[in-house]
């Protein structure tokens, strides 16, 4: 067994979303560049210079890109040769999201109690942590500070088998087009397809965290993830929903294998900015 | 163009849904919770922490300000939320509305018939728009801490015209013109 110590993970954590809140991923960057030229759209081509400008600044006086730095959502991949010492692994987590999100300059947007009190928890625990037991002895951290615009238009739809691929592309364009200018436009898309209702948006969710230039090892999904993304940018939104042929910048797809009964389709939306970070120690 | 707060009919009457204005001036920042509390002040025949008459409020949640600053990370969080809320307090004579993400037929019927305006900023570019702020003070409810009631004094501050006095809705008349989208 390896020892991992509670302030390691603490400090990995702390270190993650400080730093994914003031720098934009490049993979995003170029996507944003990209849409800049590419977008015949005026007003398109402005909001990409905007959130060039935005995200030139951000990195220049470590202003938050946005002033919504998220729940903290993480995926953990923990392998099962580690030990940890010093204290109790999620709260580790927590401790990390703690001191990151006072010492960053973040805002803290978790509230205890979802429905009556909304009472802020005034240091942006608890954290959303998904834990894989892997082989090993390494822990790999995934973070992503997961804006509340974005995520509340989400959406499930439990679909008869025989609605097939198609099924799934009406219902994954449908949702964007619903969405229209509230996830803050170019989005990426996270469509988990399989498992059950609540499995099918966790891989939703992680696949937003995907780098944007990479391709789907599965070549149906890879077919259906072009088809998605051809049809949402027909769709006329654009960034910010000021008009345009970008209104996402990339349609990723997770599956998983489910009931002979389902076809769960899961949709998780991520604005343009698209942060997340990744560490192992 | 460039515009100079607070509003009034004959500045509203020029502003035409699509435009790209920048404001100087004087605007309030609220979320829901402020909107609520000021609404509750109103129903107590009380009056509101703010002058309403001609006011624009900016729906926005800053992030915390680092030492030396006015105010953290900037951009507008999604007005639907507040949708409820702002057609009371237009009929109060508030005017202008700064936020992302359209507004429901109520609030844009409001708009027309007491001469508003409703304006997008870009969102996710907290850090650009922050630079547009020079002063910021919390004038009410600063337990809210990020969702308190703030007065900010902003200076070319990038908005776009969504929804004007005439009927124009921006999010509409777009999304036509690029649209290629067939269901089948």
């Amino acid at each position: 067994m390896r020892e991992v110590h509670f302030d390691e993970i603490a400090g990995t954590i702390k270190d993650l979303f400080m730093e994914a809140n003031v720098y934009l991923p490049d993979d995003v960057k170029e996507a944003l560049k990209k849409g800049k030229e590419e977008d015949p759209s005026p007003q398109a081509k402005e909001v990409f210079g905007r959130l060039i400008e935005n995200y030139e600044i951000s990195e220049r006086d470590k202003t938050p890109l946005c002033q919504d730095c998220g729940l903290a959502v993480v995926f953990a991949e923990l392998g099962q040769e580690v030990h940890v010492v010093g204290g109790n692994f999620n709260e580790a987590i927590n401790e990390g999201v703690r001191q990151g999100y006072e010492e960053g300059y973040l805002r803290k947007s978790a509230v205890w109690d979802p429905v009556f009190e909304r009472n802020n928890t005034k240091d942006n625990t608890p954290a959303i942590i998904y834990t894989d037991i892997v082989p090993g002895d390494r822990i790999k951290f995934t973070i992503a500070p997961k804006g509340g615009g974005s995520e509340n238009m989400s959406a499930l739809g439990m679909l008869k088998p025989a609605q097939g691929g198609d099924g799934v592309r009406k219902f994954v364009v449908e949702t964007v087009d619903n969405a229209g200018a509230n996830p803050c436009p170019p989005v990426v898309v996270g469509v988990g397809l399989g498992g059950t209702a609540d499995k099918a948006m966790q891989i939703a969710k992680k696949a937003i965290m995907r780098p944007l230039n990479s391709k789907n090892e599965n070549p149906n999904l890879e077919k259906l993830e072009k088809k998605i993304l051809e049809d949402i940018n027909k769709l006329g939104i654009g960034p910010q929903g000021f008009g345009g042929k970008t209104t996402a910048l990339a349609v990723h797809i997770e599956a998983y294998p489910c009931h002979i009964a389902s076809m769960p389709v899961a949709v998780n939306m991520q604005c343009h900015s698209a942060r997340h970070k990744s560490a192992t120690i | 163009m460039k515009l100079e707060l607070p509003l009034t009919d004959e500045k509203v009457a020029k502003l035409h849904a699509g435009d790209a204005v920048e404001l100087t001036g004087v605007m309030y920042v609220a979320r829901d919770t402020a909107h609520k509390k000021i609404i509750e002040t109103l129903d107590r025949d009380e009056k509101p922490p703010i002058d309403l008459k001609g006011s624009t409020i900016y729906f926005m949640g800053p992030s915390p300000a680092r030492p030396g600053q006015p105010i953290g990370s900037a951009g507008p969080t999604t007005s639907g939320r507040m949708d409820s809320y702002s057609i009371r307090l237009i009929e109060e004579g508030h005017k202008g509305m700064i936020g992302k993400g359209p507004r429901n037929q109520a609030v844009r019927d409001a708009i027309r018939k007491y001469k508003g305006v409703y304006f997008a900023a870009i969102g996710g570019a907290g850090a650009l728009i922050s630079g547009a702020i020079k002063k910021s003070e919390v004038v009410a409810y600063p337990e809210l801490g990020a969702e308190a009631l703030r007065r900010i004094e902003v200076e070319d501050f990038p908005v776009v015209v969504i929804n004007d006095m005439y009927g124009g809705d921006l999010y509409s008349t777009a999304k036509e013109k690029y649209r290629t989208y067939s269901k089948e």
